[in-house]
């Protein structure tokens, strides 16, 4: 139990290798098999990452249950892990969402199914890793890693286009991590070396040597580092791999790619990027402002696109682009709202949109087809599915008890704070996104059943039911009682604000009334 | 009993014969295999790729057992200075060999299908392989230059040698005519620094070269007449005797002939390493030999001839790395753009890969261009990791080649992952290890190249060198594309024979180790430049 609790993080991160591992010996034909070992890994991984959360004690150091053994000595490479809170709740949503992907893909998958789970088992173990590395040789091992089981999901499993989809994938994350890996190396030679002692790839060192460096070192590495997160989240003018990604990709591939590979993306800003902001307040506030612009240009654009879409999984594909551009936007306002709304918005957007995606798979199951037009008035023939989809639908528009309402007003609040157009820009996605959701509703389920073929299609089976019960649940949980997830990133997100934008909480300071004497009463005491 | 002959054989052996065994037992193999191959018949002659491979195994033993004197005593040299055994050497020796085994095990059941089991091919690969040792240990222009022709012959023979099918003839004379030409460039080179220094000896090259020796000057002054000229002469004579014979009117015009000197070298080595614009040879001789042999002219040449390279560069041109960083700089950037785009369009696997060794060509330059220690260990590990990486997937088309069947068609690889996984699975591994994708060796040689160029802050070549990575990850996933992703034909079950999956699995078992532990590859690299 010891040797469990040490190495719990390791025992995360490998589960699903194992599983994916021991599929490899079942023979080829036993489909059966295959889906039962898939998701007892998929069950295992999750349960495997549970304790994290009970074992969890807030505040004890910077990151908790690391694990710090020499991997390759010669260039200063370590196998580095822990967690904080932020990656906490990441790794968190990527077991459970990982796990309820590969349940949802029980009766979708029928070609193949062994190297389905085996890939799936695989991404997860990528997954996890990026967000668990605190070495950045680790951390790019990880990053690139996770590339090739999501490329062949999407080419083997996918739709139409998907080995156009597949390989654009491919190619746009790969150009953004190869800068990055640049960066990276920048980053490992530019900082200082104890007389003696060898280059390091540990991140919490070279972040911290990274504030001594000059402006404009800081400008490169920050420019360096951007591309392959920007490309990740995607940001707009980087966001057009996206939609073919997810609108090919099967259904538990677009669960995954929306609910967890984008958020490798924010978390690479709000881990990487920025500490290598510069202190310059000039540089910084330019460097603040185009990517500010793009959050809000992601915004609107996304939501206005998502307006005119004709394929319901483009639609929601077009979304993430939308919700992705609130939790940029939360991250480089630069206050602990804006960062913990960031935050708290991007396992909103894994629950709401990951359920979004599971909705279109059941649709597209039991039809071949997402086009909306096909669709209309579903809400008799399938009444539950109904309820389900509309109470996800207004999570992911963010009505107040729902999640995505916690998450976006603390980012506009955040970002408030610091300007109100942006704010305003903000809302206005917030808006729009109600209408192209609400119309998608509506097209969809409302009215009478306008095409013949949907009257009989039956409602939801107890699996499916298994897969979108839990994300609702969580649903409610964040909208209701969302304390316990803020108190997770309470402390890593103070502390980096105290970090990147130490003028923030002077001034809050001195917004407050002067405090009378607090050490009279300590005194007292 | 005293013999006198196996006396003066132990003598030979404790001297200059140490210095080159591993050679002299391959060529003793070599000879064995002409010798024994009479004796055989048809269906014995697989005998003669056991006899070849024994030779690699013995050899590599030498060289292993070799580490130790060099640990103990620095360098060996042999053959008045003209031969040497060094980490270096033992290094690429080492690499020879491996790939020289791998290509033994390859060629079997090819050679079958195409009912050209001969005994010379193996003892010409068995040359072939003497010759780029000599490369790799030769410290004197003359050993250099032969062991690069007793490697280049031995290639010409081999790339035609289905001598029934057209393309394997016409690769041949391709190769001789273009690699005839790239030698006399590379010999007339020679014969200027011999001219300039009158010595052939590289390392007496490097000193009257270098500035801060002070010999240079020495030989100036002992060129004028008078009482100082024959001060410097008796100085020199016991110094540095074959300067005495210089011509004066040479030595005046000494730089710009010693830059038209390395521009002649570096032309001709620039050919054999099929760098651009000097690189037409390599697709058509990649596509016209028999696949193993395109094997060992993309993976051995090339590493023997970057090996004759670094030599003369390290030592010869060293103190003027900076001024042809850059002309090195725009031959590295000219191959990766012209090897990576020319890739993009091609059918035939073999060509594609052609032009991928092009482009790994250029990345290992760009090491060169950067100079530093993680060049150098870059370097070596790219060249390690190139080997056992380009081996693999070339390995994989010899292992469609079926009675009846080519497969060097993109076309011809479809569905090979439902006509054999095992296939499949080590195709993406080298394919993903060629584009240089973690966990593969090929991405930790690429990572102390781009390290290195940040190192000696080259930071636009650095962004020239990722930026590739894309479009050559596109033309290797066409190779995966066919293979995963495209429906079978009804083309047959390849079978592998146990000599492929033997070669395979162990170019699979380098390539993931030294992606994942590269530790050791890492120490292996340092070591062979040890500097």
């Amino acid at each position: 139990m010891d040797f469990f609790a040490n190495h719990i993080l390791s025992a995360v991160l490998f589960t699903p290798l194992v599983g994916a591992t021991l599929l490899l010996f079942i023979p080829r034909e036993a489909e059966l098999a295959h889906k039962i070992g898939g998701n007892l890994f998929g069950v295992l991984g999750f349960l495997v990452s549970l304790p994290l959360v009970f074992w969890w004690k807030p505040g004890l150091e910077p990151f908790s249950f690391q694990e710090n053994v020499s991997w390759i000595p010669s260039i200063g490479a370590r196998y580095h892990l822990g967690i904080d809170g932020i990656s906490l709740l990441l790794v968190m949503l990527t077991t459970f969402l990982g796990m309820i992907a590969i349940l949802s893909s029980w009766s979708a998958i029928h070609q193949r199914t062994k190297e389905y789970y085996i890939l799936l088992l695989l991404l997860q173990t990528g997954m996890i890793g990026v967000f668990i590395s605190l070495d950045f040789f680790l951390f790019y091992v990880f990053w690139e890693v996770m590339l090739v089981p999501m490329y062949f999901l999407i080419g083997v499993w996918g739709s139409d286009r998907r080995l156009y989809a597949a390989i654009k994938f491919f190619l746009y994350t790969l150009a953004g991590s190869v800068v990055m890996l640049l960066a990276i190396l920048a980053l490992y030679f530019y900082a200082p070396v104890a007389p003696g002692g060898t280059r390091t790839f540990d991140v919490p060192t070279l972040l911290a040597a990274a504030q001594h460096f000059s402006d404009p070192l800081k400008v490169w590495l920050f420019w360096g580092f951007f591309f392959a997160f920007a490309i990740k989240v995607p940001m707009f003018p980087f966001h057009t791999w996206l939609p073919d990604a997810h609108t090919e990709a099967p259904t538990a591939g677009s669960v995954i790619l929306a609910g967890v590979l984008l958020k490798m993306g924010t978390y690479g800003f709000i881990r990487f990027s920025l500490p290598l902001l510069p202190v310059d307040s000039v540089l910084r506030a330019r460097i603040i402002q185009i990517v500010i612009v793009l959050s809000l240009v992601a915004i609107v654009y996304g939501a206005l696109v998502c307006l005119m879409q004709k394929d319901m999984k483009r639609l929601i594909a077009y979304s993430s682009v939308s919700h992705l551009g609130f939790c940029t936007l939360g991250i480089f306002a630069l206050t602990p709202n804006g960062l913990a709304g960031s935050v708290i918005q991007q396992i909103n957007h894994g629950i709401s949109t990951g359920a979004l995606f599971l909705i279109v798979g059941v649709l597209y199951e039991r039809r071949h087809t997402r086009m909306i037009s096909e669709f209309g008035g579903l809400a008799t023939p399938m009444p539950n599915f109904a309820a389900i989809y509309l109470i996800i639908s207004l999570s992911s528009l963010g009505m107040p008890l729902l999640n995505g309402f916690i998450g976006e007003f603390t980012i506009l609040q955040g970002a408030f704070q610091v300007s109100k157009a942006w704010a305003a820009w903000g809302v206005l996605g917030v808006i729009l996104g109600a209408a192209y959701l609400l119309w998608l509703y509506q097209r969809v389920m409302f009215g009478s059943v306008t095409n013949p073929v949907n009257e009989h299609l039956p409602d939801l089976n107890l699996r499916e039911m298994a897969t979108l019960v839990p994300l609702v649940f969580v649903a409610f949980w964040i909208g209701i009682y969302p304390k316990p997830f803020f108190t997770l990133i309470e402390k890593p997100v103070q502390k980096i604000v105290e970090q990147v934008n130490p003028n923030f909480y002077q001034m809050e300071r001195a917004k407050l009334p002067p405090v009378t004497a607090p050490t009279a009463m300590a005194e007292a005491k | 009993m005293h013999i006198a002959i196996f006396s003066a054989l132990t003598e030979y052996l404790r001297g200059d014969g140490a210095v080159i065994l591993p050679e002299v037992e391959l060529t003793l193999f070599g000879l064995g295999i002409l010798l024994i191959d009479f004796t055989l018949g048809v269906k014995e002659r697989y005998l003669n790729a056991g006899l070849a491979l024994a030779g690699t195994a013995f050899s590599a033993f030498t060289v292993w057992k070799l580490r130790i004197p060099v640990e103990a005593n620095g360098s060996l040299y042999g053959f008045h200075d003209s031969v040497t055994v060094d980490p270096f050497f033992l290094f690429f020796a080492a690499l020879f060999l491996a790939a020289t085994a791998l290509v033994i095990l390859l060629s079997v059941k090819f050679l079958e299908i195409e009912q050209e089991q001969e005994g010379e091919y193996y003892a010409l690969l068995l040359f072939a392989c003497v010759g780029m040792m000599f490369m790799a240990s030769g410290f004197d222009l003359i050993v250099m230059f032969l062991g690069l022709e007793t490697m280049a012959l031995s290639f010409y023979v081999l790339t035609g040698f289905l001598r029934r099918e057209k393309r394997s003839n016409e690769a041949s004379l391709k190769y001789v005519l273009l690699g005839a030409f790239s030698s006399a460039i590379l010999a007339y080179g020679f014969s200027l620094l011999y001219g300039l220094t009158g010595t052939t000896n590289i390392s007496n090259i490097k000193l009257v070269f270098s500035s801060d020796a002070g010999l240079s000057r020495i030989i100036e002054l002992s060129q004028m007449p008078g009482a100082g000229g024959l001060q410097a002469q008796a100085l020199l004579a016991e110094r540095y005797p074959a300067a005495l014979h210089l011509d004066p009117s040479l030595f005046a015009h000494q730089t710009i002939l010693a830059a038209a000197a390395f521009i002649l070298v570096a032309v001709g080595l620039f050919f054999k390493v099929a760098a651009v614009p000097f690189h037409q040879w390599a697709p058509d001789v990649y596509e016209g030999a028999p696949t193993p042999v395109t094997i060992f002219v993309s993976v051995a040449s090339k590493t023997a001839s970057f090996a004759l390279l670094l030599r003369l560069f390290l030592v010869v041109f060293w103190g003027t790395q900076v001024n042809w960083m850059y002309l090195v700089a725009g031959i590295a950037v000219a191959s990766l753009t012209w090897g990576n785009l020319a890739a993009l369009t091609q059918t035939n696997v073999k060509r594609l890969l052609a032009y991928s060794s092009i482009s790994h060509a250029g990345y290992v330059l760009l090491g060169l261009v950067a100079g530093n220690k993680t060049a150098m260990t870059g370097i070596g590990y790219y060249l390690l990791a190139y080997i056992f990486m380009t081996a693999g997937a070339f390995a994989i088309l010899i292992v469609l080649r079926q009675k009846g069947l080519i497969g060097e068609e993109l076309e011809d690889l479809n569905g090979l992952y439902q006509r054999s996984p095992s296939s499949a699975v080590l195709l993406l591994i080298f394919m993903l290890s060629l584009a240089g994708i973690p966990p593969t060796a090929g991405f930790m040689g690429k990572y102390f190249i781009f390290l290195a160029l940040i190192e000696t802050k080259h930071p636009v070549l650095a962004v020239f060198a990722v930026l590739y990575i894309v479009p050559a990850l596109y033309y290797y996933f066409r190779i995966v594309v066919h293979a995963w992703l495209k429906a079978p034909g009804d083309a047959p079950r390849p079978v592998m024979s146990n000599a492929q999956a033997v070669a395979l699995s162990v170019a699979a078992f380098v390539t993931l180790a030294a992606g994942l532990y590269p530790e050791p590859f890492t120490r292996l690299a340092q070591y062979a430049f040890g500097r």
